[in-house]
């Protein structure tokens, strides 16, 4: 081990804020062609903390992560991985974290024995493979060739390859998409486990249950901006008294945000609508009021029972996964 | 990574491709057979007045063909295949430098080259009574500028282009150097106007340097040797810096 010796930096632009936290991200732009696809993003990730980044499909969150990771450069904005420059001081960097891939292949030949091996080799104190390949359950297949191996058990190699540094910090990105319920509760006990050893974890994932049972904090992003950020407590709270209403095509939106105990109302679709409100009673007599007048039938009604699924709905008129 | 530990690195990493290629059987087959399958197919077809004098011409230029094969089109491929599957994107998040990667990769491939000189030599030596002259270490030389130059060459084009079109440019270049590379006819039977394009490219300059030192035993001619040598740094040096992840 070295020991750090204090750096002075005469650029202060660059010294003052950074310190401290695992992750900064300030007003973040990358843009492809002329969508933009993160878009003024910014929020800090402290060590030891389990950050989720939960969007839809195409919210910019794996755009986000790989910027993070070093594989893209942002069009704006500032990004700090470890005190680091992800791109101008990657190599230091590498060594340090450990990333998961959405989509990282290997050699079809290769076994995760060998792989892990291998892999192990690039790093200056890294984990016992074997001891990985009890982690992630991949004993039994430790000798079958990758492309032998089935979609869960590709995922958690890759798991296991992301822990093969023993890194300060992992990104994580849609670490149990395709799993098996059995297989993603494995991997939250994994992810439970780098917490509990001071790992930071930046995960990505359109799983609420999972932001919600492993996050110490998440954001919301949905088209590249920032929607909302918290624990996940204070994320439900603040959604709690959120209707959600599906009715025929002519219900106009000035109609609902005209009902008295509306705070506000969101429009998700065709006659979609999320209506926010503190007096959830007097609102639904208000709907139903309404909809009796102009004789239009209801297709959904639902309030809010303080999930962070409600939460998303209210906060990007959206559902998760559609 | 510490100069040491990059160092230890790329040998486990050039065993691992080494040890993956092998499990290709059928790529590593036609890589290997090929050059074998025309040295004896050339050398027993009479197209030179005697058979010594046809293996002296063809022994070099099937040498430069194993190289040509192997570095260009078997590792070409693999790793824009490689690079299509996403395995190369794993590598970009590790700190197992860029040109480490493409060090390793040279390494098994002249791993496997030595293999098919090895078979070259004795199909020749022991079939067709051919003799070497020249110095082994410019033989060696030459080999491995060339093995860089090809495999620089593979590698450029798997880390620029998509995975099919690195398949169809690599058997097209493997195609055109196989014609004017003076492989297996002398440059001079070419039409003349194009001599002067088959003589910079880099597989006229690899057979020419190989066919002096193992034909006559003379030293290295300068023109080609500058050439071989220009390529060889060149070829690598573009990889390295154009060589694209995902």
């Amino acid at each position: 081990m070295q020991v750090g010796v204090p750096r002075l930096q005469p650029d202060l632009a660059q010294a003052a804020p950074t310190s401290g936290r695992a992750v900064v991200v300030e007003n973040l732009v990358k843009a492809y062609g002329r969508r933009r696809a993160v878009d003024g993003l910014s929020f800090d990730i402290q060590p030891g903390e389990v950050f989720a980044l939960l969007g839809p499909n195409g919210a910019g969150k794996t755009t986000t992560i790989e910027i993070l990771e070093g594989y893209r450069r942002p069009d704006g904005g500032r990004v700090r991985v470890l005190g680091l420059d992800p791109i101008a001081e990657g190599s230091a960097l590498k060594s340090r974290i450990g990333v998961m891939l959405q989509e990282g292949g290997l050699y079809p030949a290769i076994t995760p024995r060998e792989a892990l091996r291998l892999f192990a080799r690039f790093y200056r104190s890294p984990r016992d493979p074997e001891e990985l390949l009890r982690l992630v359950g991949l004993e039994a297949a430790a000798a079958t060739r990758f492309r032998r191996l089935s979609g869960g058990q590709k995922q958690r190699l890759s798991l296991a390859l992301a822990l093969i540094p023993r890194p300060e910090l992992v990104f994580l990105d849609e670490p149990t998409t395709g799993l098996d319920p059995q297989a993603r509760r494995s991997t939250w006990e994994v992810i439970a486990a780098l917490k509990h050893e001071g790992v930071t974890v930046v995960l990505t994932t359109h799983y609420l249950e999972e932001a919600e049972r492993l996050a110490d904090r998440v954001a919301i992003v949905d088209e590249g901006r920032l929607v909302a950020l918290g624990t996940p407590e204070s994320l439900i709270a603040a959604a709690s008294g959120a209707v959600r209403l599906r009715a025929a095509r002519q219900l106009d939106a000035r109609d609902l945000e005209a009902l008295p105990s509306a705070r506000s109302v969101a429009c998700s679709g065709p006659g979609a609508f999320v209506l926010q409100t503190d007096d959830v009673p007097g609102l639904l007599v208000e709907i139903t009021t309404l909809l009796r007048d102009r004789q239009i039938s209801l297709t959904e009604l639902r309030v809010g029972e303080g999930s962070l699924e409600d939460a998303f709905i209210a906060l990007t008129g959206k559902d998760l996964v559609e | 990574m510490t100069a040491g530990q990059t160092g230890h690195a790329i040998l486990a990493q050039a065993a691992t491709e080494m040890r993956l290629t092998m499990r290709r059987g059928e790529s590593v087959l036609v890589t290997i057979i090929i050059p074998a399958a025309l040295l004896i197919f050339f050398a027993s077809a009479r197209v030179l007045p005697s058979t010594r004098q046809a293996v002296d011409f063809l022994v070099p230029g099937t040498l430069a063909l194993a190289v040509i094969s192997t570095g260009l089109v078997s590792l070409g491929i693999a790793t824009a295949y490689e690079r299509y599957y996403g395995v190369l994107k794993r590598y970009g998040s590790t700190p197992f430098p860029r040109w480490a990667l493409i060090a390793a990769k040279l390494l098994s491939v002249a791993m496997i080259e030595a293999v098919q000189v090895a078979m070259l030599i004795a199909i020749a030596f022991a079939g067709f009574g051919w003799r070497p002259h020249g110095s082994l270490l410019l033989v060696l030389l030459a080999l491995v500028l060339g093995n860089a130059a090809f495999a620089g060459l593979g590698l450029t084009l798997a880390g620029a282009l998509r995975a099919e079109a690195t398949l169809a440019g690599a058997n097209g270049l493997f195609l055109l150097f196989l014609l004017l590379g003076g492989l297996f006819a002398p440059l001079d039977h070419l039409p003349s106007w194009l001599v002067p394009v088959a003589r910079v490219l880099p597989a006229a300059a690899l057979a020419d340097v190989l066919r002096s030192v193992l034909q006559s035993g003379s030293h290295l001619p300068q023109g080609s040797g500058l050439l071989l040598v220009a390529w060889a740094i060149a070829m690598p040096v573009v990889a390295a810096l154009t060589f694209r992840w995902e």
